[in-house]
């Protein structure tokens, strides 16, 4: 399978089954999509044939035979080195990925189940889902890590999620279980990697010395320009939150110096010119920066719709030449979406594996349930336990884990299906009601990203 | 003059043998939570 495209003026091959790139002339582009056409499955011998030479000829008379006939031998070249024409291996080898017995790796606290802020996109619902307010205790806190080390088998690195709501508001169970969890490290040979994920609006120095020392990674919510933030990140009595979290935020990633964080914001329909608010947080010295698509019900005016789409290609399109011209003059910066590794990515078990929500990662709430991911926290189909008792439902970690690129039917002629690995479950589910579907407009979206992604490694290697 | 410029060396197929050992980060625990970005995770062995 081979998706075609052209960005930025580059002229890109991407073979989809060996994550080959490859960046090409005009001549090139238009012959391995005559070869594409005539026969998708080309072998290195198919490819020598007269017959194909001829049809060639015949199908691009306004190019020279010569330079056909040399593009050619490289492309049976590429092909005989599995960079090119590759077939989808991956089909039979999903079942041996699935059967592999999964251990249980991250999990996400749900430390507080209230928040200071009434963001109006909030899945969370003002922090509650859809249920009461209320802080994790320690005891919960501690029997959730007592849960993740005794799933977790051989794993050695464990991820915690300090999530809400808003996490600063039950900061000292926050600093306990950090200080619970180093405690489990030594005796059972496992490392935790702490994330917090907060709004700032309780940030302060003591905060900021204890996440230096002891988060891997810290997730600051803040959307962009002050009045699209202040539209939708309003204190409850509807006054903006913007003026007092930034300087905060700016101090903290500076005191880590620009690494290991990120500055996190969603655009809505409202933002729809979101490239700015990215280029904003440049603008206070973000460095490492993600700015993702609200996920909203259809009737919400803020909510992404379909019509929407060409502008927000454009957004992404403008977004990836600035971060390709910022890293040419030695200022740049990274944004989480086009992020792409082209030789140190996951490999192909992790990519067939999916984001792991409901088998490796679980969330818990505040008073020990356990839920598929943060987000179906509240529905009560998805409760699969607690972590007193552990997994009391595993037909529903069955089912997690049955979902794949190949239950998909819409994955299965994608180009991108590698990179998101089908999708948000929770998006599906969203939508459609079921976790083997896709969420159409997050799809679009994602395939637009990959194409920047890999035009901005295209350009960057065209020095 | 050169028609085709490959971006990468190591095509994924490669990996089905010696990949798979689950040391990775889970993608949520990065910076999406609304989304699936499994393609730009990093390999905890080529870190």
């Amino acid at each position: 399978m081979i998706h075609q495209y052209q960005n930025n003026g580059y002229y890109i091959v991407l073979d989809v089954n060996s994550g080959s790139v490859h960046v090409v002339d005009r001549l090139a582009y238009d012959v391995i999509a005559c070869l594409e056409r005539k026969n998708p499955c080309h072998t290195p011998e198919t490819l020598k044939t007269q017959e194909t030479r001829d049809d060639l000829a015949g199908e691009l008379p306004h190019y020279p035979r010569q330079e056909l006939e040399e593009v050619l031998q490289a492309v049976a070249e590429l092909t005989a080195g599995g960079q090119l024409f590759t077939q989808d291996i991956y089909e039979g080898y999903i079942g041996e990925v699935k059967q592999r017995k999964t251990v249980v790796k991250a999990l996400c606290l749900h430390i507080a189940h209230d928040c200071n802020l009434a963001c109006r996109y909030c899945f969370a619902e003002e922090g509650e889902y859809h249920g009461r307010r209320a802080l994790m205790s320690y005891e919960v806190g501690k029997k959730a890590l007592d849960f993740l080390v005794a799933n977790s088998g051989n794993r050695r690195n464990l991820e915690v999620d300090f999530f809400g709501g808003e996490p600063l508001m039950n900061w000292q169970i926050v600093k306990d279980l950090v200080s619970y969890g180093r405690s489990l490290e030594e005796p059972h040979g496992k490392h935790f990697r702490f994330t917090l994920t907060t709004n700032g609006v309780l940030l302060n120095d003591e905060v900021q010395d204890f996440v230096n020392r002891e988060m891997d990674n810290v997730v600051l919510s803040l959307d962009g320009r002050k009045e699209v933030n202040d539209r939708m990140r309003p204190f409850r009595n509807g006054r903006g939150s913007y003026d007092l979290i930034v300087p905060k935020f700016q101090k903290l990633a500076d005191s880590r110096n620009q690494e290991k964080y990120y500055i996190r914001g969603t655009f809505t329909r409202q933002n729809l010119d979101f490239s700015r608010d990215v280029l904003h947080f440049v603008e206070l010295g973000f460095k490492q920066i993600s700015i993702e698509p609200v996920v909203g019900e259809e009737q919400d005016l803020y909510a992404i719709r379909e019509k929407d789409l060409p502008q927000i290609f454009e957004q992404y399109d403008t977004l990836a030449k600035t971060i390709v011209e910022y890293e040419k003059k030695g200022k740049g910066f990274h944004f989480f979406h086009f992020m792409i590794d082209l030789e140190g990515g996951p490999c192909v078990a992790k990519r067939l594996s999916g984001c792991g929500s409901g088998t490796e990662y679980l969330a818990v709430t505040p008073w020990g349930d356990l839920y598929p991911c943060h987000q179906f926290v509240g529905d009560e189909k998805f409760l699969m336990g607690n972590v007193e008792q552990g997994i009391l439902k595993p037909e529903i970690a069955e089912e997690f884990r049955s979902c794949s690129i190949y239950s998909k039917e819409k994955c299965k002629g994608c180009f991108a299906k590698f990179y998101c690995s089908g999708g948000c479950m929770a998006n599906s589910y969203k939508f459609h009601h079921t976790i083997h579907d896709t969420y159409n407009i997050s799809c679009e979206m994602e395939r637009k990203r990959v194409e920047c992604a890999i035009m901005i490694q295209a350009a960057l290697a065209d020095e | 003059m050169k028609h085709i410029k490959t971006l990468n060396t190591q095509p994924l197929n490669h990996t089905v043998n010696k990949g798979g050992c689950g040391e990775c980060q889970t993608s949520c625990q990065s910076a999406c939570k609304t989304s699936c970005t499994v393609g730009n995770q990093t390999c905890e062995h080529k870190k």
